[in-house]
């Protein structure tokens, strides 16, 4: 199999332009014509579903919750990323572009992510029309800050809720085309399949969560929003039902997996207090502006922390980076925690966090500015941790929180079976081996927004006249026989042990040999391990009641099934993957002062995997990066 | 800690349910009381009985998701907070805690505390929106917004349409989301042009499923967001106005 990016010719500036201009457009007469699906209403599947409605299509969407309302793009907080330079600071669209491939440690595809920021403008347009209460200035125009370590300002926010505000505005975009008629929307129907015919993507297999019922649909084309698998990691800040499923079943499919083992982890998040412990919650890293983060010089200190005084203290940051401080990248911040915390230097009641003090700046501001700034998220950390942080620091340690890796898609955002389309968070991206800050909504938007209804016309140009293919064809039959085979199989175990202690466990595995740190022993060491846990899952699951009732262990038991094999295919990928590179770190590839090192003559690649069948045996495929506008560099945070 | 549960069990929608009561011992004040009824569950299943179905999703008071009638409150016991930002730190060794599925005709059980609250979008759907085809918009700041304008509609645009406020009502009356979606577009100038048909839209598909609003408040103090019940005052004055408007408007075209 060939991989080919499809990057329009011309200048980076023009291609899109270019490329709007050469793809095939549909008449709108005859867009009524189309069936196309959507599974997934984040950020990326609403707004793709609600465009391609206005445009003219039929879209059936998809969504394992009560309301399209609830996908967990709901819960970003900290903003969204324009190149507007409204601030004129400095701005523009080529140093969005290129902040954001030097941010990814160059392992992105260049004209994409040029589009991406060619396309940020519009967003801000959009969503500010369709009333997304946007922060603003005394004189009504929009406020910026600056975000994650950008040395302009360009992102936009709704207090701590940006990701709700952009989501409801997307989702009662949807809802409109869903009164208007050209949306059908599923509501509690998890896709369980995806249906391929003569190569193609015609439809997917999909469960009623309430009854159980397993229906068939069939479209001319199917995408894919479905977002991140960070839950393979048990405890992540993904919302508990996020998955991977859909993207791994089209996966095993014929969709090549690219770049699993880009997974991203946040620096701010609350540590565990205990192991029933469910999720993790992030506290926006907006609160690294103000906040210094330190841990006691001395391992073992177990004194409260008001009671240590300031020169037994370590800002280990400030101290190892004095040009950035506590601002510098997700990455390295999350790596020197746990640094520190692994040198015994923890602190809280598990020793497992590190200390994000506004003490100072709460001296310097004033306690009113500080809490006008981050007052709901102080709240949301006294509602967890029952601690006050205007009094006591807070404590934080690094959590899973976002998946650069997902399906290879091209540049119109179609994966290597004609007729499926990722978007969003599902496909693996614009970001590279790191993204930044604020730049997941973007993402999601832009994708849904402004380029897959554009580019899936030149797919769907192909097929007029034709109707989808039928329901009764043996393709469908077959994927739907093989979708009853698993759940019966699932039920049928009868084992001992819960799908959660399973999930547990494997997230695990996967925190310790392929999480901050990963090294070529340790990863050896999962390999072997997970699949003897998976087997193990298949022998002792326990699974009570039914298919044809609402099952809430079935579904999850379907989700953690998929996880083994995906972590496996993570491990494989980092393994392979003989340099550090953005979230990627491998202890053998660091300089002398531990920073991550690059080898780019090597590794400078898309590596995409194809399922064989065999989960031990994948087959790699790589797509070159070429980089003709940004320069290489090692980054320097120093 | 050890609680005592009583907790509706219902097979489904059509099945008659029942409380069930449990002894839950083993159990610490830092967990959530998502992660409480966790524990509850993996015990049931370990002991052969089928978990309790209860809805949750991203467990940081956002999604909506959750919705809990936890001893006769909705979201329990703490103001301004989710079922699933509630701690067990909020309750004694040895409480009796019930609970039940948010209780409203609208919202009928699926399953055990799992409600249909898909009337919720049925309201959106009948105006919550501002129209714009994708790409038609102007640049942002070509709109400027009075600052407090903007902080009024986002504390109202804060709503998460969990549908406590209408649990909570002795009515079951669906003012307080209806209000805050209006009020979040009707005080902003690019909601003006669909003003009046929103609201009479919305209102009217909200009485198609709910029950009257009679000023209790109790929505008010149930909404996990603490969303103000002034917005249904504004809600109120501007049906009216809608009704007046949209009358001139026909008689013009007549």
């Amino acid at each position: 199999m060939q991989l080919e990016s499809k990057v329009p010719a011309g200048s980076i500036e023009e291609k899109w332009d270019n490329h709007r201009f050469d793809v095939r457009l549909v008449n709108p007469a005859n867009k009524r014509k189309y069936e196309i699906i959507v599974v997934g209403t984040g950020l990326a599947g609403a707004s793709a579903a609600a465009t391609l409605a206005q445009l003219g299509y039929n879209v059936n969407v998809f969504t394992y919750h009560d309301s399209a309302r609830r996908a967990h793009s709901i819960a970003a907080q900290g903003g969204i990323n324009a190149a507007k330079n409204y601030q004129n600071d400095g701005d523009s669209i080529y140093r969005l572009f290129y902040d954001t491939v030097k941010g990814g440690d160059y392992r992105s595809r260049e004209a994409n992510v040029y589009r991406l920021a060619q396309v940020s403008v519009e967003i801000i347009d959009q969503a500010t029309a369709q009333g997304v209460p946007f922060a603003r200035e005394y004189g009504g125009l929009l406020d910026n800050r600056s975000f994650g370590g950008a040395q302009v300002s360009r992102t936009f926010y709704a207090r701590g809720q940006t990701g709700q505000q952009l989501l409801l505005g997307a989702y009662q975009a949807l809802e409109q085309q869903v009164h208007r008629g050209p949306v059908q929307l599923h509501t509690r129907a998890e896709m369980l399949d995806l249906v391929v015919h003569d190569g193609r993507a015609v439809g997917i297999i999909a469960r009623d969560l309430v009854t159980g019922e397993i229906t068939r649909h069939s479209a001319h084309a199917v995408v894919l929003a479905t977002g991140g698998y960070s839950n393979v990691f048990f405890l992540s800040t993904n919302a508990k039902a996020s998955n991977a499923s859909a993207i791994w079943r089209a996966h095993r499919r014929g969709a090549l997996f690219a770049n699993p083992c880009f997974t991203q982890i946040h620096p701010t998040c609350i540590p565990p207090s205990d192991e029933f412990q469910s999720k993790l919650t992030l506290m926006s890293e907006s609160l690294r502006n103000d906040g210094r983060i330190w841990v006691p010089q001395e391992a073992g200190e177990r004194r409260p922390a008001n009671d240590i005084p300031a020169a037994e203290r370590d800002y280990f940051l400030e101290r190892r980076y004095p040009a950035f401080g506590n601002l510098v990248p997700r990455d390295v911040a999350s790596r020197t925690a746990k640094k520190v915390v692994d040198q015994n230097r923890g602190v809280g009641p598990l020793e497992n966090g590190v200390y994000l003090d506004f003490h100072d700046a709460i001296a310097r501001l004033g306690r009113d500015t500080i809490e006008a700034r981050y007052g709901n998220l102080f709240e949301i950390y006294e509602r967890i941790t029952d601690e006050d942080p205007y009094r006591v620091p807070m404590r934080i340690y690094p959590a899973p929180h976002y998946t650069m890796g997902g399906l290879w898609v091209d540049y119109n955002l179609e994966s290597t079976i004609p007729g499926l389309y990722v978007i969003g968070e599902a496909n693996f991206s614009d970001h590279g081996a790191n993204r930044l800050g604020a730049s997941a909504l973007m993402q999601g938007l832009a994708d849904g927004y402004f380029v897959l209804p554009y580019t899936i016309g030149d797919y769907l140009a192909d097929y007029l006249s034709t109707d989808p293919v039928g329901t009764d064809e043996p393709a469908f039959a077959d994927t739907e026989a093989e979708v009853r085979t698993q759940i019966d199989r699932l039920l049928s175990v009868k084992g001992t042990r819960t799908v959660d202690w399973f999930h547990r466990e494997l997230g695990k595995l996967v925190w310790d040999f392929c999480g901050m740190e990963r090294s070529a022993e340790g990863l050896e060491q999962a390999m072997s391990e997970i699949p003897s846990l998976k087997e193990e899952f298949w022998k002792d699951v326990r699974i009570l009641g039914s298919n044809e009732s609402l099952n809430q262990s079935l579904e999850k038991a379907g989700r953690v099934a998929d996880y083994f094999d995906l972590a496996e295919l993570m491990c494989r990928d980092a393994l392979h993957r003989d340099e550090s590179c953005g979230a990627h770190f491998r202890v053998e590839y660091q300089s002398g002062e531990g920073e991550a090192m690059r080898r780019d003559d090597d590794y400078s690649y898309v590596a995409a995997w194809e399922y064989t069948g065999d989960a031990a045996d994948p087959r790699l495929h790589r797509e070159e990066l070429d980089f003709e506008y940004v320069q290489l560099a090692q980054r320097s945070y120093k | 800690m050890r609680i005592t549960l009583e907790v509706w069990r219902q097979d489904n929608s059509a099945a008659p349910g029942a409380f069930k009561t449990y002894d839950v011992p083993d159990i610490t004040p830092d967990m959530s009381f998502l992660e409480m009824l966790d524990i509850v569950n993996d015990r049931l299943v370990e002991s052969g009985e089928e978990p309790i179905a209860f809805e949750h999703d991203c467990r940081e008071g956002i999604c909506g998701s959750c919705g809990l009638m936890i001893n006769g409150q909705a979201h329990g016991p703490q103001l301004g907070t989710a079922t699933c930002q509630l701690h067990m730190r909020k309750f004694r060794d040895g409480d009796h805690i019930v609970v039940e599925p948010w209780r409203a005709r609208a919202f009928p059980v699926l399953r055990d505390l799992v409600v249909d609250r898909s009337p919720l979008d049925r309201i959106i759907e009948a105006g919550g929106y501002i129209t714009v085809p994708t790409g038609s918009a102007p640049d942002a700041n070509l709109i400027p917004v009075p600052r407090d304008v903007a902080e009024t509609a986002m504390d109202a645009a804060a709503c998460i349409g969990c549908g406590a406020c209408i649990a909570a009502c002795p009515n079951s009356a669906a003012q307080l989301f209806t209000a805050a979606k209006l009020a979040h577009l009707n005080l902003l100038p690019q909601g003006q042009p669909e003003r009046w048909d929103r609201t009479v839209a919305m209102v009217e598909e909200m009485e198609q499923w709910f029950g009257a609003c009679t000023n209790h408040g109790e929505c008010e103090a149930a909404c996990p967001k603490s969303i103000s019940i002034d917005f249904i005052a504004m809600m109120n004055a501007d049906y009216v106005k809608a009704l007046r408007y949209n009358r001139r408007k026909a008689g013009q075209h007549a």
